[in-house]
């Protein structure tokens, strides 16, 4: 194995970073970490969502400018003005989403901006003989030709890394590639990342498959909070170790809520779903949900979680399959339906398609309520002012001032006015999409905590989050989403997080 | 891996239809645009007997060279994603600015890089105010247009003659083949359009073009140089509208501020006729051309019939709509993946 005694010589690294702080207004994105990648390594960059991952990403790769800090590529001093010059230095990325052009040809995304030329004019002929060179290395057999937009997300994603290796690439920047593949694929790219690291390329490897990352790396560096928690080889750093480096506590601290609800018990469903169908996210999916139950959904980007979500609350229309609401079937086919019936839809976008930042707290959260009454019989100013106070301190919404614009207070505060908006509906079912999304850990606690809360007094909650860990604290029971359907439902108790990712993931394997 | 040489079968005719609509699907919409322009001419030829004489199938060129390269510089401007609504009061500007100069003695090869450049010069202050003040494309060129327009008037509020041998020269003169004839101005709208095609298809600076129409984003994520290619359609635009200025100068041999009012409309709909998506990232030169041939065959059918020329916009406008929805319909299917 290439790094058990560390053999890299420590003076050769192939990007340094020292110091490197990025800040977003008053917020600090990455705060003085310091990153090394050698040639012939596989690096990966661990932590968990907002952790800074994306952020040293860009620097390295020049879609950022450092704020302070010194980056190195080869010993040589860089500021790069954009990934142009990143590329020029040898430093290639493939994005999480792929970011190549659907109305262009294969070949035209693998080797756009440095297209062959004849006479200074584009060699179209010569520029497909090469792409098929380059795919063909990659195993891929594609027309070069044919458009980018017809072929699958994960034939997108070797084109993607197809154009990073076609330059003369000395650090290749992975981020999150095989979030889309299926396993096949991911051997596949696995192959690849392999053969370049023979030939000496420094590669950043970034997936939230701990297997992949123990599979494919040699050294693995945590950050938490936009600060540096340590780089360690990947044969000293084990898995429980590396996960309490990046969570910042002990698994065991973390205590799941205590279950109330007998999962095997007959209790009759509030909510039942039968066989919801809408193309092409969700193929006949079954959904139960208690009363004071939460129902945990997994399952990864892609599986429909969101999908599920508007379906369940009427944002879309369910082509085929029926809601049952205590029993009686109703048609959803709108939002407002939905709330009629007590069915909430908290969006996993709160800026987008939740609050509206330039409205004050209070304005926010009567908002929903104001609606369902008509605008002809409105609440008046005290009972507005009474209801935002009441759900400001029932939520411990900070800070507590129900004239303060919304856009102004932190994500995990801003959740809870969404929070506190459909709570003054008084529904039966809340379905919350990401709620704990990009906000802190302090406020996520506390967002979970609620949630716990609001199901012991008798709510049911279907509760997505991309987080396992967090959804099997959360849940009493726990669906699984894979590729549009309910693959099953499984009491929370009876997982832990190894179990579920491999549920979640490999449908073929019943253990990680 | 599957380097294995297999013996490949002759393609069936079913296997070329498949490789064609999976890399050419999007030159559909510019196939449906001939269709109907073919479908046009043989209609008028059936129902007039006289429509596809070479004589005037010659004039329709004619009639229409500004127009042709007004479609050209809006082509560009189109598939980034942009638009551009300055260009009918852009080459009133010019053709103004440019009679205006010559009645006063100016020498002719001062007066023609003078319009050029102040179309380019208006296509310039779109661009920028498009790409570093991050105004709306519409927005941006709504300003050209009333500043282009303001401008035309502050040379003069009446027409001015232009008597100048060089510039009537472009329009009076007729090259012969046969029956056939072409003018200066024709044989320019062609070179502008090969010239247009050329850049799209075959240079650097048009393949981004294409990609900051199919996502800026990633364009820029790509390395590619966004901001310059940005402004530059804007400015190519422009200077389209100065040449355009130039020909209708000549076409009509006189400058006149109240030209082109609603050009920059006609010019849109033959680009989108052509096969231009207004969304950006798909569309042609060439087709543009075949767009401005089906609104000059319309045009000419309706004054053939001694109708209201207001409903070359009835018709026009007919077929544009045609066209949207035909296009949403392909992009709708191509979406799909296979």
């Amino acid at each position: 194995m290439p790094c058990q005694d560390d053999p890299v010589d420590e003076a050769q690294a192939l990007v340094q970073l020292d110091g490197a702080t990025v800040r977003f207004g008053a917020f600090t994105a990455l705060d003085a970490v310091d990153f090394r990648m050698f040639p012939g390594e596989v690096h990966s960059l661990m932590g968990e969502n907002g952790a800074g991952k994306s952020t040293l990403i860009k620097a390295i790769t020049g879609a950022l400018a450092l704020d302070a800090g010194v980056l190195r590529i080869g010993g040589v001093e860089r500021h790069f003005a954009g990934p142009r010059d990143a590329q020029d230095a040898g430093v290639s990325t493939v994005y999480q989403e792929v970011d190549l052009l659907e109305n262009l040809s294969v070949a035209e995304n693998v080797f756009l901006g440095r297209e062959p030329r004849r006479l200074g004019l584009i060699d179209h002929g010569a520029m497909r003989r090469d792409a098929a060179a380059v795919l063909e290395g990659l195993g891929l057999d594609i027309d070069p030709a044919s458009m980018l937009g017809r072929h699958s997300l994960a034939v997108q994603q070797l084109v993607a890394i197809a154009r990073a290796i076609s330059t003369d690439v000395r650090v290749l920047v992975l981020d999150e590639p095989t979030s889309s593949l299926d396993l096949d694929e991911v051997a596949e790219l696995f192959r690849v990342i392999r053969e370049l690291k023979e030939r000496g390329v420094a590669i950043l490897f970034v997936s939230h498959f701990l297997d992949q990352v123990y599979e494919m790396s040699d050294r693995i560096t945590v950050l938490r909070d936009g600060r540096l928690v340590g780089e360690y080889l990947t044969t000293e750093l084990l898995r429980i170790d590396l996960v309490k480096k990046m969570l910042g506590r002990d698994v065991a601290d973390i205590a799941p809520r205590e279950h109330l609800v007998e999962p095997e018990s007959a209790v009759e469903p509030v909510i039942s779903a039968r066989g919801l169908t809408r193309a092409p996210g969700i193929r006949g999916a079954d959904v139960d949900v208690a009363e004071g139950e939460v129902l945990g959904v997994a399952g990864l980007l892609g599986s429909g979680r969101t999908e599920l979500a508007r379906l369940l609350t009427g944002v879309d229309r369910a082509q085929a399959g029926i809601i049952r609401i205590e029993e009686r079937e109703h048609r959803l086919d709108s939002p407002r339906r939905a709330m009629q019936l007590g069915v909430v839809y908290s969006s996993e976008n709160r800026r987008t398609e939740g609050l509206i930042g330039d409205l004050s707290i209070e304005d926010n959260i009567v908002l929903a309520l104001q609606a369902q009454q008509g605008a002809l019989k409105p609440l008046s100013t005290a009972r507005r002012r009474e209801l935002a106070v009441s759900w400001i301190e029932a939520l411990n919404i900070k800070p507590a001032d129900p004239d303060r614009p919304v856009r102004t207070l932190s994500g995990g505060n801003q959740q809870k006015v969404l929070l506190a908006r459909l709570l003054a509906l008084s529904p039966r079912v809340i379905v919350l999409d990401e709620p704990t999304r990009g906000i802190d850990v302090g406020a996520k606690v506390e967002i979970q905590r609620l949630v716990g809360e609001l199901a012991d007094n008798g709510l049911s909650v279907v509760f997505i989050s991309a987080e396992l860990e967090e959804v099997l604290r959360v849940g009493d029971r726990v669906a699984i989403l894979r590729e549009g359907e309910v693959a099953e439902t499984v009491a929370a108790a009876s997982l832990n997080p190894d179990t579920l990712m491999a549920l979640v993931a490999q449908p073929d394997l019943p253990e990680a | 891996m599957s380097a294995t040489v297999v013996d490949a079968p002759a393609p069936t005719a079913m296997d070329r239809v498949r490789t064609f609509s999976a890399r050419r699907a999007s030159v559909l919409p510019t196939l449906a645009a001939i269709v109907i322009l073919v479908i046009l001419l043989i209609g008028a030829q059936a129902e007039f007997g006289n429509f596809l004489s070479p004589r005037n199938l010659s004039a329709l060129l004619l009639d229409h060279a500004y127009l042709m390269v007004l479609a050209v510089g809006m082509t560009f401007v189109i598939v980034t994603g942009g638009i551009d609504l300055s260009v009918g009061s852009v080459m009133a500007f010019t053709g103004i600015l440019g009679s205006s100069m010559l009645a006063s003695g100016t020498p002719v090869w001062i007066v023609i890089p003078v319009m050029l450049a102040g179309g380019a010069a208006i296509g310039t202050l779109i661009g920028v105010l498009v790409q570093y003040f991050n105004v709306q494309p519409f927005i941006a060129s709504l300003a050209g247009l009333f500043l282009g327009r303001g401008l035309a008037y502050v040379v003069s509020l009446s027409s001015i003659r232009v008597e100048n041998e060089p510039i009537l020269w472009l329009q009076q003169t007729r090259f012969l083949i046969g029956d056939w004839y072409i003018t200066p101005t024709g044989i320019i709208a062609l070179a502008v359009v090969a010239a247009g095609a050329v850049i799209m298809a075959l240079t650097r600076f048009g393949r981004t073009v294409y990609a900051i129409g199919g996502s800026e984003q990633s364009a820029r994520l790509m390395g590619l140089s966004v901001a310059r290619t940005k402004v530059l359609v804007y400015v190519i635009s422009g200077l389209c509208g100065g040449l355009a200025g130039l020909l209708l100068t000549a076409y009509s041999g006189a400058g006149y501020p109240r030209n082109g009012i609603g050009t920059e409309l006609d010019v849109i709909a033959c680009v989108v006729i052509g096969g231009t998506l207004l969304t950006g990232g798909r569309g042609y030169v060439l087709g543009s051309m075949i767009g401005v041939f089906v609104f000059a065959t319309i045009n000419t059918i309706i004054s053939f019939m001694g109708a209201e020329q207001s409903w070359t916009h009835i018709i026009i406008g007919a077929l544009l709509l045609l066209f949207i929805v035909v296009q949403r319909a392909i992009v709708a299917r191509s979406d799909r993946r296979t």
